[in-house]
């Protein structure tokens, strides 16, 4: 217990005034340790705020509130999903199952929830990582063309930051479809065919997080232009353009790993929004529909899946931070 | 959501602060004087939605719920912004939509502030088993992004507008509960803390006096940004069909709706949106004038 508190502790290092005099392998260990327990955490609140909602799962395994279920069926039904059984004993099965991967099966599909989520993983790991790489490109060469300029450029540069930042993603999806899709008939609706219909639903997703991110990798860069090593390279006769490829390029790069969680918590929930208004498959409109239909065992599961992702990722930068710009390690 | 603060949540200040002390041009950009055209219509922005949120028929022309035979038509003298796939007056419809986005925004950032001010100060001050307890929580929901730890609150409660602005509300408590941990830290050290504890002040006396507002208003300039984000959610999750149902009139529900009928007409789509987008860009501008004005937090 005191070793995951000094794990948390030596976590947030960075953002609170506390120090860790830990080692380093100490501090990775423990910082593992942490999101592990914060994983544990999450599923267990997750497991524990689905279950303890009033009303009787037998019945939407059957149909929902509607339906009018035989007492024999209900009985079979909660024999079956194992909702008979204590509740700390369907905790620690959930528990058990969930470490090897297993989240029961899905009241509405009948299958297991890790076949649900295979079947659907696809489609939205393309879409997430088109979005993301295109934000991450868009917002730095936007950050770097704009950074340092002329009184007028940044602030029309943060006029546009400001306005697509604010853009609700489903409005832009729909402005999007109703020029390219129904004006134009360029691109497709809806679905998930071909490369095609992965276009509008990208650039749905990532606009909005490439101008959030912009706006940090341009604060970055324009901090950078005061940094020592960039005076020194101007001192060496370098070009204000190859100043911005060579040495503010690689430090806007580092300022945006700290960005990366940010980014992944947009795109696991503008998927939901972004799937539903293209219609396509994936996971994020499968969490949707789960949640209308109250299909726990499929919201459990996604829910998780997706905090593991989450905080996997945190802990990644999180360790990763130091090794990239050192200056960082010898002050935490 | 986590767009709340526009900021990432570990970006290496120290070096950032060092810079921009020796960065003339920000400096001066810093202190201007006025409030600039931007915030004047910003404002004008916002005390117009505040208007159509408490009185909508002073601002309507129309019924929002009349049903007339003019369907999907653009706008004209009759109907300004047009009409929907019912022939309901859209200008109307987002004039009565105002109440769900202002009471939205402000709702679940009321309740994000208030669930973690509660939980950061109380984490601020505690003994280490109360801040471990506490912290460990804020660590479990900031394991969530938000739009999911919104959606499971919305699997268990139920979906409706009420639920939607307390699922909202909630996803944003760990963020603030952050937030204002880190604050009242700073602030439990310092000397006016020390000095009214010196002049005798009880404990009780000292937090709700000196360190509860000291500790919650800066954060509550970075509240007023995340209204912003806060009706852009609930407004997500209306289009998504989990808040407000039809008919009412709701900028997510007529988006969605208008969705349909995009390939006759853009007219219905355009105009919610827009307000939802003028919404958030008002918010910010004046949140952020007011961040520069009080020198706040973070």
């Amino acid at each position: 217990m005191s070793e995951l508190a000094a794990g948390r502790r030596a976590r947030s290092a960075l953002t609170t005034a506390r120090s860790s005099a830990a080692r380093p392998l100490g501090r990775t260990a423990a910082r593992v340790l942490g999101a592990v327990g914060v994983l544990w955490g999450a599923a267990t609140i997750t497991y524990a705020a689905v279950y303890l909602t009033p009303g009787d799962p037998a019945y939407a395994v059957l149909g929902g509130p509607d339906a009018n279920p035989t007492p024999e069926a209900l009985a079979a039904v909660r024999e079956q999903y194992g909702l008979d059984r204590p509740w700390w004993v369907q905790y620690l099965a959930f528990l058990g199952g969930a470490v090897t991967g297993d989240f029961g099966e899905s009241y509405q599909r009948r299958l297991p929830v890790t076949t649900v989520i295979a079947e659907q993983a696809g489609a939205t790991v393309q879409l997430a990582v088109a979005a993301g790489a295109l934000a991450v490109v868009l917002a730095v060469v936007w950050a770097l063309l704009t950074a340092n300029r002329r009184r007028a450029v940044r602030g029309t540069a943060s006029v546009v930051d400001l306005t697509l930042a604010s853009l609700p993603g489903f409005w832009l999806g729909i402005l999007l479809l109703s020029v390219f899709s129904y004006r134009l008939g360029w691109l497709p609706a809806i679905g998930n065919e071909g490369l095609a219909s992965l276009v509008l639903p990208t650039l749905t997703l990532a606009l909005p997080l490439a101008a959030v991110l912009a706006q940090v990798v341009r604060n970055v860069a324009e901090e950078t232009f005061e940094q020592p090593f960039v005076i020194s390279a101007r001192a060496r006769g370098l070009s204000d353009t190859a100043v911005r490829l060579v040495h503010v390029l690689r430090h806007s790069l580092i300022s945006l790993t700290t960005m990366a969680g940010y980014l992944v918590a947009g795109l696991l929930g503008g998927a939901v929004i972004t799937e539903t208004l293209y219609s396509r498959q994936g996971l994020g409109r499968t969490l949707l529909s789960a949640v209308s239909t109250k299909d726990m065992p499929l919201v459990v599961g996604l829910v998780v899946l997706s905090a593991a992702v989450y905080v996997l990722v945190n802990l990644v930068v999180d360790l990763l931070y130091p090794l990239i710009d050192p200056r960082l390690g010898r002050q935490a | 959501m986590t767009t709340v603060l526009h900021r990432p949540p570990t970006a290496p200040e120290p070096l950032a602060r060092r810079a921009s002390a020796a960065n003339p041009r920000r400096a001066r950009g810093g202190r201007r004087r006025g409030p600039g055209v931007g915030v004047v219509l910003a404002l004008a922005f916002l005390v117009f939605l505040g208007v159509a949120a408490a009185w909508p028929s002073l601002l309507q022309t129309h019924d929002p719920l009349e049903i007339t035979p003019d369907l999907l038509a653009p706008p004209s003298a009759e109907h300004w912004l047009g009409t929907d796939e019912n022939g309901r007056d859209t200008y109307s419809r987002i004039v009565g939509g105002a109440r769900e986005a202002v009471l939205l925004g402000f709702g679940a950032v009321t309740l994000s502030l208030v669930g973690g001010s509660l939980l950061g100060v109380l984490a601020g001050l505690g003994n280490r088993l109360v801040e471990t307890v506490v912290m460990r929580f804020v660590d479990i929901g900031l394991a969530f992004p938000e739009m999911l730890l919104a959606l499971v609150v919305i699997a268990v409660s139920g979906r409706g507008a009420r639920n939607a602005l307390i699922a909202i509300g909630i996803a944003g408590i760990p963020t603030f509960a952050r937030l204002v941990r880190a604050q009242t830290l700073t602030i439990r050290r310092s000397s006016y803390v020390e000095s009214a504890r010196g002049l005798g002040l009880t404990e009780r006396a000292v937090v709700l006096r000196h360190v509860l507002p000291n500790a919650v208003r800066p954060v509550l300039v970075l509240a007023t940004i995340g209204v912003g984000t806060a009706s852009v959610a609930g407004a997500g999750l209306s289009f998504i069909g989990l808040g407000e149902a039809p008919p009412a009139p709701s900028w997510g529900v007529m988006l969605s709706t208008a969705r349909n009928f995009l390939a006759n007409s853009l007219w219905g789509a355009l105009f919610p949106g827009l307000a939802i987008t003028l919404l958030v860009v008002s918010v910010t501008v004046v949140g952020r004038r007011l961040q520069r004005g009080t020198g706040a937090a973070r």
